[in-house]
């Protein structure tokens, strides 16, 4: 069987359960008479490369991915799509906590404090966050001093390590605020990392749409849609799949939509993470 | 807190419980009177309340729309947690008489469960080698295992250590040198149900409670047998290459049945024997003391093999033929070895007599010849309660191994 009949999806490694979940979706696909491969990246930027260059079909990207892979194919004369996403990937919005006791009450107050962000590819913990205090006026690096805690580089912050350590920074003393998705700051208090009732939020930034599945521009059509009817029919009462569903944190999975990566877009720009056609142009970027 | 119930919408109050404090208990409890789609106003103090709520409800697969206030949000209930339980089944039940609570095959999915339990379809599978309640299983489970915890004791207290007696040196040693034996003996008996209880399914629930008290007891025999060869500062004694290998065929024995009946009903059975005896010819009271109280643990542990070989015969006669080919198998095995050392039968005439005197010594190797017939007629009897016939349990029980366990 060549390469043109298997549907091949790139996923990025970011930790050792995705070999778990894809070789269960690979055995999923297969016993539905889906040919199905998937290939491990270490990061997303080369994910999203190989996407481009047809190496695979489909490409389970992060939000920064799909920004970056709608570039590199606009620039491209080409085109990608995201045709599904997690249930659990719309209406996300970030936030950016301080102690209960401090005297910072309102955004501005940030002025000339500490921030403690994730990874510096992190659209949750660092890219949205930042530029929401950039519309507040508060300009990174100038107005306040960004803390940044980078773990595995390229991962785009779904390694979640890096906001933990932004969380842990904020209660060591080390921080005056500290930025997270909305749900991990509970996920942080339930594992000890934040003691109930020591933080405030201090502000929330728009709502966001987090990963998507992104389609090549070179896919087979044919092929594509088989696995796009297969991945929105899974059912969380399916006892088969439900242990993939769990490992993956969705509980049904929806059609793709793009709307909530505009804001996402604006922030690349402003922090000049990418140019407009998609190269990297962070320079303290490592991966 | 209130909880209005106007199904399928309904509205509740949590006052100031935050979610960083248990406030999804509360939550949960709202929406499971809920159907799927029903719709449940949140109501609030806490501070934050409205960030945590996005973060829960997108989690756990409910959806969050805007409220006006007083409202913090509508959680509208999502299927997840019914879609969780479909295909869910009961692993038994849980009070063993009741019918059906038993079964025979117990599924590989059930796993750990506690039986009675509902196991969530898709649970992954537990290759338990013992899965068959024909193998296992015995009625008596339940009220042995009672029986056994009822009867734990301490060594500490149960034994009084600080007896005082004195021994002729000679005898002492002849002490150490059962107390030797009878640990490496107890050390086989308690890896042989242990190798088996780690391949059970615990569906048997109390199989698995019988076999880890009788690991314990044997446990504690191993220390009290110690305490009792250190007593006066001696060192251990001597353990044969016979005794050893005749103890590593009850370990190579890879059948469950087969195993128990050599260990429980054959070897424990002739240690029985052994234990009245030194209960009665101990020199010591420490000897006594921990003599009865082991004898009172071996035949409980001889009881419980009965019993499930019983069981086991009851549904299987032709176990019968496998259980007299598995002593004759161990004979051949052990047909060049010596058997029972002469350190253990000397000590045992020894400690016995009690002196060194001829008309002593005689005395105390008559009691060991006593011995070894009340032990042969004890096999025999428990043969015969196994349904083998009088001549098949009289040639059977000469073939068990001259090492007594």
């Amino acid at each position: 069987m060549s390469d043109a009949d298997v549907l091949l999806l790139g996923a990025v490694a970011y930790d050792p359960k995705v070999v778990t979940i894809w070789e269960g979706f690979k055995a999923y696909f297969e016993r539905r008479d889906l040919p199905f491969d998937y290939i491990l990246y270490s990061n997303y930027e080369r994910q999203v490369e190989a996407l481009l260059d047809d190496l695979i079909h489909v490409a389970w990207n992060s939000p920064l991915a799909w920004i970056r892979a709608e570039r590199l194919a606009r620039a491209r004369g080409r085109s990608v799509r995201a045709i599904a996403m997690r249930d659990t990937d719309r209406d996300l919005t970030s936030i950016i906590v301080v102690r209960a006791d401090s005297p910072v009450g309102a955004v501005t107050d940030l002025k000339g404090k500490r921030v403690a962000v994730g990874a510096v590819d992190s659209p949750q913990a660092t890219l949205l966050p930042l530029a929401h205090l950039s519309q507040h006026g508060l300009r990174p690096g100038i107005d306040f001093e960004v803390q940044r805690h980078d773990v595995l580089g390229g991962k785009h912050g779904d390694h979640i390590g890096g906001e933990r350590d932004a969380a842990r920074a904020l209660m060591a003393g080390r921080a005056d605020a500290a930025c997270m998705i909305d749900g991990n700051l509970l996920l942080f208090v339930n594992e000890g990392t934040l003691r109930p009732g020591a933080t405030r939020v201090l502000t929330r930034t728009g709502r966001y749409d987090h990963c998507n599945l992104t389609v090549g521009p070179g896919a087979p059509a044919d092929l594509v849609e088989r696995f796009r009817a297969l991945v929105l029919a899974m059912a969380y009462d399916d006892a088969e799949v439900r242990p993939l569903l769990d490992l993956e944190g969705l509980r049904a999975w929806r059609e793709g939509r793009v709307e909530g990566y505009r804001a996402l877009g604006a922030a690349v720009d402003e922090l000049g993470f990418y140019d407009r056609d998609g190269n990297v142009t962070s320079v303290d970027y490592r991966y | 807190m209130t909880a209005t119930a106007t199904s399928p919408a309904s509205i509740i109050d949590i006052d100031d419980l935050g979610f960083d404090r248990g406030a999804h208990v509360l939550i949960k409890r709202a929406l499971a009177g809920l159907p799927v789609g029903g719709r449940l106003g949140v109501r609030g103090r806490a501070p934050d309340l409205a960030v945590h709520l996005a973060g829960w409800c997108r989690k756990e697969g409910h959806q969050l729309e805007p409220a006006p206030p007083p409202l913090v949000a509508w959680i509208v209930r999502g299927s997840a947690q019914t879609g969780r339980w479909r295909g869910a089944e009961p692993a038994g039940k849980p009070i063993a008489s009741e019918p059906g609570a038993v079964v025979d095959h117990p599924k590989a999915s059930w796993g750990v469960a506690a039986r009675g339990a509902t196991v969530e379809a898709g649970a992954p599978e537990f290759p338990f080698p013992l899965a068959s309640k024909e193998i296992l299983w015995t009625d008596d489970a339940g009220r042995l295992y009672a029986q056994a915890v009822a009867a734990q004791w301490d060594p500490n207290t149960a034994i009084d250590w600080d007896a005082a007696f004195e021994l002729p040196a000679e005898v002492e040693d002849a002490v150490v040198q059962i107390m030797t034996y009878l640990i490496e003996n107890e050390n086989a008996a308690l890896l042989v149900p242990a190798r088996f209880l780690g391949q059970m399914h615990p569906h048997f629930r109390e199989v698995l409670q019988v076999l880890a008290v009788q690991i314990a007891d044997e446990a504690r025999h191993v220390e009290v047998f110690t305490r009792r060869a250190l007593l006066r500062g001696r060192r251990l004694g001597l353990s044969t290459a016979g005794g050893q290998a005749s103890l590593k065929t009850l370990l190579e024995e890879p059948d469950f049945a087969l195993a128990s009946f050599l260990l429980s009903v054959l070897g424990e059975g002739s240690f029985l024997n052994l234990l009245s005896f030194l209960q009665a010819h101990g020199p010591d009271p420490v000897t006594r003391q921990i003599a009865r109280l082991a004898a009172q643990d071996e035949a409980r542990h001889v009881a419980f093999g009965m019993a499930h070989l019983q069981s086991h015969l009851a549904s299987d006669p032709g176990l019968r033929g496998r259980l007299a080919a598995a002593v004759e198998r161990r004979h051949a095995a052990l047909a060049q070895t010596a058997g029972l050392n002469d350190e253990v039968f000397d000590a045992l005439i020894v400690l016995a007599a009690g002196a060194w005197r001829p008309a002593a010594i005689a005395e105390g190797f008559e009691r060991v010849q006593a011995l070894k017939v009340e032990m042969a007629a004890g096999r025999r009897r428990r043969l015969t309660k196994l349904g083998f016939s009088e001549p098949d349990a009289a040639s059977l029980s000469d073939l068990h191994t001259r090492n007594f366990m």
